[in-house]
């Protein structure tokens, strides 16, 4: 029967993009149930409490309901178009995961010969290869605008698409700096780099050699994934829901499923880069991913902490602060890092 | 496996591209010119060029595909009329007689092209592939290059320059 299977090294690759894929439909379902639960202890109040312990199903429930709701297009809307935008919304969302590490290598248990590294795949231009797919997402967002055919999507939209390309440039300048003083692309070697301890005490994480850096990438990852006090295009006072007014039942469920993906992206991006990955102290180093998990985790509760505390910007302030404050600061830093490290190195 | 994964590729990329000039509507042709674009980085990466295939999704795909989808949104450009099918080429109107001509020609260019087909000899020999391909970009751009990517960052500034004068309003 044995050799009637796959090789040992197929079946781990199938099984991490079965694990993958798994854990960020996870995540974004635990972020549904963890947004309601903070926003209601911020505001005083307790959140859903009535479908599980605590409301740990809620957003099971959540699935349920919008999977049973009619699917409506309006009339003039162009099919093709209004159909493809929420598929191209989820599939860079979760495409753009697939090149981020969060474990050493591992033989799990002993069943492979070979160790393989904890990733859906080992590309030596990992960070390019998510700049790239995240700028994929742009579409998703800018044909959901046009093809609804309705005034609030196409704002909304264009909006949405004009702040996102506005970030990114910010967004890749703090990744920039940070590959500078890794001297390498691959999200794996720029983790290892972090790896050792200064004083035995503080991590050589790369947060305390770029505090500017992590503020600048924060800020445009944020911004990036239309969330806390840059959620103007989404804003339902201002826009009814922007991009996605007009989608219903499960296109509208993917456009949901795609800003929190992008948000878990984004978060194990930063603890990649700054936090040091699945490093850690205590732990073996083949539970590694228990630390990368509690980064991440780290940074969602900060997003959703940010997203019920701030106020959020409008449109003009929001285009200002990115073009005329983020910009030049992640410049500063890329010149800043630059010198350093030829003065170092 | 990277055989089949070519053909793939290399069918997705001529589909789509011949697909783009016969949409009505143009952001159709927008979408599928990404998609051919897509393709193409597909190819790059069995090239054993990575760091080309991103590039090409980050600058071709990602930004000037991006510029043009809102061109094509800004002028609104209504659905074309389908041409009647029925007008023989030769008696047709003369962009029609041009264009048969053109691409009669094309088609002779490519199949003299592909006869002559033969192996290449890359200044690079097997003893680089430690080297990763950015490495390799990097240094040929800033020694032998040097001279272009410097021309080349003046022109782009040039046009942003341009764009942002174009674009002002009057100040009165």
């Amino acid at each position: 029967m044995a050799q009637y299977l796959p090789p040992p090294e197929i079946i781990a690759q199938l099984g991490l993009i079965f694990v993958v894929f798994n854990m960020l439909v996870l995540s974004a379902a635990f972020m549904v149930w963890m947004e309601r639960k903070v926003c209601a202890y911020i505001q005083d109040r307790e959140g859903p409490n009535r479908v599980g312990f605590e409301g740990v199903l809620q957003p099971f429930a959540d699935v349920i309901k919008l999977l049973f709701k009619e699917q409506l297009k309006p009339k003039a809307a162009d099919t093709v178009l209004f159909a493809l935008a929420p598929l191209i919304s989820t599939t860079a969302a979760f495409a753009a995961f697939s090149v981020v590490p969060f474990g050493t290598e591992t033989t799990l248990f002993g069943l492979l010969e070979h160790p393989i590294p904890l990733e859906v795949t080992d590309v030596n231009v990992a960070v390019l290869v998510i700049f790239a797919i995240t700028s994929m997402g742009i579409y998703g967002i800018v044909l959901a605008g046009w093809s609804s055919n309705s005034k609030y999507s196409l704002l909304g939209g264009l909006r949405s698409s004009a702040q996102m390309i506005s970030y990114e440039l910010s967004y890749g300048l703090a990744m920039a700096a940070v590959i500078m003083m890794a001297g390498s692309l691959s999200l794996r070697e720029i983790v290892t780099n972090q790896s050792g301890y200064w004083f035995h005490v503080i991590p050589r994480w790369y947060l305390f050699l770029q505090p500017l850096g992590f503020f600048i990438y924060l800020c445009a990852g944020v911004a990036e994934t239309n969330r806390a006090p840059f959620d103007f295009p989404e804003a339902e006072q201002e826009l009814v829901a922007g991009y996605h007014t007009e989608y219903s039942s499960m296109s509208f469920a993917m456009f949901f499923l795609a800003e929190y993906v992008n948000m878990v992206t984004v978060s194990a991006v930063a603890t990649s880069l700054y936090l040091g990955g699945w490093l850690g102290p205590f732990l073996p180093s083949w539970l590694g991913w228990v630390w990368f998990l509690v980064k991440v985790f780290l940074i969602l509760f900060f997003y959703v902490w940010m997203r019920w505390t701030l106020p959020r910007y409008r449109y003009d302030q929001l285009m200002e602060f990115g073009w005329k404050w983020l910009l030049p600061a992640a410049v500063l830093n890329l010149f800043a890092t630059a010198a350093v490290v030829l003065w170092i190195g | 496996m990277s055989y089949y994964a070519f053909y793939v590729f290399a069918f997705i990329a001529i589909v789509s591209s011949l697909l783009v000039v016969g949409q009505k509507n143009p952001m159709h042709s927008v979408m599928l010119l990404i998609a051919s674009f897509g393709a193409l980085a597909g190819l790059y990466v069995l090239l054993d060029a990575p760091f080309t295939a991103v590039t090409q999704i980050i600058v071709y795909a990602g930004a000037i595909m991006v510029l043009f989808l809102f061109v094509v949104m800004l002028l609104n450009v209504p659905r074309e009329e389908p041409t009647p099918a029925s007008v023989s080429a030769l008696l047709g109107p003369t962009g029609m007689r041009v264009g048969v001509v053109l691409s009669l020609l094309l088609a002779a260019e490519v199949v003299w092209a592909m006869s002559r087909v033969g192996v290449g000899v890359f200044s690079q020999g097997p003893g680089t592939a430690s080297v990763s391909s950015v490495a390799l970009i990097g240094r040929a751009l800033f020694t032998r290059h040097a001279f272009a990517f410097e021309a080349t960052s003046v022109l782009i500034l040039v046009a942003m320059v341009g764009a942002v004068v174009l674009a002002r309003r009057e100040q009165h």
